[in-house]
C-alpha cells in the first residue's frame, strides 16, 4: 500500500476506500484495504483467484450483504457518503454504483425490456422516456446500430459479445456514477473482447470503471490505474504504466512477470 | 544475475526462462567478443602489428552475427510472451546495448584499418597518450560489461563518471598532433591518421558510457541518459 501513499491518486476520488476489511465467518477474505479510486478513470483489480479482489469489487456497491455470513468493516465513501452509513439504502448505492458480471445474464426477454427493465423497476413508465433512455444506452454500450431494427427480438438471440453489451447497456440505463466489472470479457472471443475493452475507454470518460481481470495484458491495455491483489491483501497501487514498468514491491514483480511460487 | 531489482526467481513457464537465459547468455558472449576485438585493435596499434589487424577486422563478422541473433530473440520473445516489469527492461536494454556494441566493434575495425595504414610509414613518435587512453577505455569497457552483467548500478555509475577521462585525453591527443602537422607537412598523413584513432577510442568510451547508462535503466527503471537536461532545451 506504500504506492497509494505515494500520492498516486491525485484528483479527489470518486470512491475512498479506509480500512475495508471482508470477512466470510471467521475467515476474512481481504482487507484492510485502503485505496481511492480516481473518477472517470479505469482503475483494473489483479491478482491470481482466490486474492480477494472479486470480494473487494462487490463491497463497493453492498453485494456482498447478500451472501450469508458476510462481514464488513472499514468505510467506503462515495462523492465522501458513506455508503455502508446507517439509513443508507443498498438499493440505492447500486442504482449509483452498477455492475457488471463475468458471464452475460440477460433476462429471458426482449432487448428492450432487458435495458428498460431498471428502468421500470426505478418507477419510470413512460414510453417515451423509455424508449429514448434505452437508445442512449444501447448507443453508449455500442450496440445500438446491431439491434436497433430487432429491439422486440428476445435477448437470448445475441451473440455472447452483444449480450455481454446487451448487460452493460442495461446497467448503464439506470444512469450510474460508477461501473464495476466482474471480468466482463473473460468468456469472449479476441474480436468480442477488443470491442468491450473499447467500450471500457469510451465509457470512463462519462463514469468511473473499476475492473476485475485475471487477463494482465488486458488490464495493461484499459487501466489507468491497476491494484495488485494477493492473498487477501492489496499489494500494491499506482498508475498502469508504473506499474507494468517498474513495480515497487517484489510479489507485484513475480506475479505480473509470470514467477508465481 | 542481470535482472532488474525484483527477484532471482524462475519463471514458471520454463521455455520463457530458457529464452531469457538463452538470451543472457548471447549478450554476454556478444559482449566478450566485442572486448576481444577491440583489446586486439589497440594490441596491433602498439605493437604495429598489421596481421593481428587483419585477425580482429575478420572478427568482427561474428559480432554482426550475434547482433542479428539477438535481435531477433527479443523479437520472439516480445511476440510471444509480451514481457512486463524487470523482464520488459531487460528486453528494451538488449535491443540497445547491442546497437552500442556492434557499433564498439566497428569502432575497432576502424582502429584497425588506421592501423594497417600506419604500419606502411615509420612511426610518427613513441606513443605516450594514446596507449594511456586506449588503456582507459579498455577498462571502461570492461567494468561496463562486468556492470551490466553483475546488474551493479554503483559499478555502472563508476564507468559513467570516467568518460570525462577520455575526453581529456582526446583534447590533448589532438593539440599535440596538430603542433605535429604545423611542424611538418609531411607528418600530416600519419597524424591525421593518429587522430582518428583517437576520436575512435572517444566514441568507444561515449558507448561504454551509455552501456553504464543502460545498465542502470535495466536495474533501475530510471532514465539517466542526457543527464536530466532535456527539459531546458541542451540535450548535448
Amino acid at each position: 500500500m506504500t504506492a497509494a501513499a505515494n500520492g498516486v491518486a491525485k484528483p479527489e476520488p470518486k470512491l475512498k476506500v479506509r480500512d475495508l476489511t471482508v470477512s466470510y465467518g471467521e475467515k476474512k477474505a481481504v482487507g484492510p484495504v485502503t485505496l481511492d479510486i480516481v473518477g472517470q478513470h479505469v482503475t483494473a483489480l489483479i491478482g491470481p483467484s482466490g486474492c480477494g479482489k472479486s470480494t473487494f469489487l462487490r463491497s463497493l456497491n453492498r453485494m456482498n450483504e447478500l451472501i450469508p455470513g458476510c462481514r464488513m468493516e472499514g468505510d467506503v465513501r462515495l462523492d465522501g457518503e458513506p455508503i455502508y452509513g446507517p439509513g443508507i439504502d443498498p438499493v440505492a448505492v447500486r442504482r449509483r454504483i452498477g455492475m457488471v458480471f463475468q458471464r452475460s445474464n440477460p433476462f429471458p426477454k426482449s432487448i428492450l425490456e432487458n435495458v428498460a427493465y431498471g428502468l421500470r423497476i426505478g418507477g419510470v413508465n413512460d414510453t417515451h422516456d423509455i424508449a429514448g433512455r434505452v437508445e442512449r444506452a444501447l448507443s453508449q454500450a455500442a450496440l445500438w446500430e446491431e439491434v436497433k431494427d430487432r429491439l422486440n427480438d428476445s435477448a437470448l438471440g445475441l451473440s455472447g459479445g452483444q449480450q455481454q453489451r446487451l448487460c452493460i447497456a442495461r446497467a448503464l440505463a439506470v444512469e450510474p456514477e460508477v461501473l464495476l466489472m466482474d471480468e466482463p470479457a473473460s468468456a469472449l472471443d479476441p474480436i468480442a473482447t477488443a470491442h468491450i475493452e473499447e467500450l471500457i475507454n469510451e465509457l470512463s470518460e462519462a463514469y468511473t470503471v473499476v475492473i476485475v481481470t485475471h487477463n494482465m495484458q488486458q488490464a495493461a491495455r484499459v487501466a489507468d490505474y491497476t491494484a495488485f491483489f494477493y492473498l487477501g491483501e492489496l499489494v500494491e497501487f499506482d498508475r498502469t504504466d508504473v506499474l507494468f514498468t517498474k513495480p515497487s514491491n517484489s510479489r507485484t514483480e513475480d506475479y505480473i512477470t509470470g514467477r508465481f511460487g | 544475475m542481470m535482472r532488474g531489482q525484483g527477484s532471482s526467481r524462475e519463471h514458471t513457464n520454463r521455455e520463457y526462462e530458457l529464452e531469457l537465459r538463452r538470451l543472457r547468455e548471447q549478450l554476454l558472449l556478444m559482449g566478450a567478443k566485442v572486448e576481444d576485438l577491440i583489446n586486439g585493435s589497440i594490441r596491433a596499434l602498439i605493437d604495429r602489428d598489421s596481421e593481428l589487424a587483419e585477425q580482429m577486422i575478420a572478427a568482427d563478422r561474428k559480432i554482426n552475427q550475434l547482433e542479428i541473433a539477438i535481435d531477433e530473440l527479443c523479437m520472439q520473445v516480445l511476440a510471444r510472451r509480451q514481457p512486463v516489469a524487470s523482464d520488459l527492461r531487460v528486453l528494451t536494454t538488449a535491443l540497445k546495448l547491442v546497437t552500442d556494441l556492434e557499433r564498439i566493434g566497428d569502432l575497432g575495425v576502424n582502429i584497425c584499418e588506421r592501423v594497417l595504414e600506419l604500419n606502411g610509414e615509420p612511426p610518427l613518435k613513441p606513443y605516450v597518450d594514446i596507449p594511456n587512453m586506449s588503456r582507459e577505455v579498455q577498462e571502461m569497457l570492461h567494468e561496463a560489461l562486468d556492470a551490466f552483467v553483475a546488474a551493479d548500478v554503483e559499478r555502472a555509475q563508476r564507468v559513467i563518471a570516467r568518460d570525462k577521462n577520455v575526453d581529456a585525453y582526446y583534447t590533448q591527443i589532438f593539440r599535440e598532433l596538430l603542433t605535429y602537422m604545423m611542424e611538418d607537412p609531411r607528418n600530416i598523413f600519419r597524424a591525421t591518421r593518429l587522430q582518428s584513432i583517437a576520436k575512435y577510442l572517444e566514441r568507444i568510451g561515449d558507448h561504454a558510457t551509455n552501456l553504464g547508462e543502460l545498465t542502470v535503466f535495466m536495474v533501475k527503471g530510471k532514465d539517466i541518459r542526457h543527464a536530466g537536461k532535456l527539459g531546458d532545451g541542451s540535450t548535448t
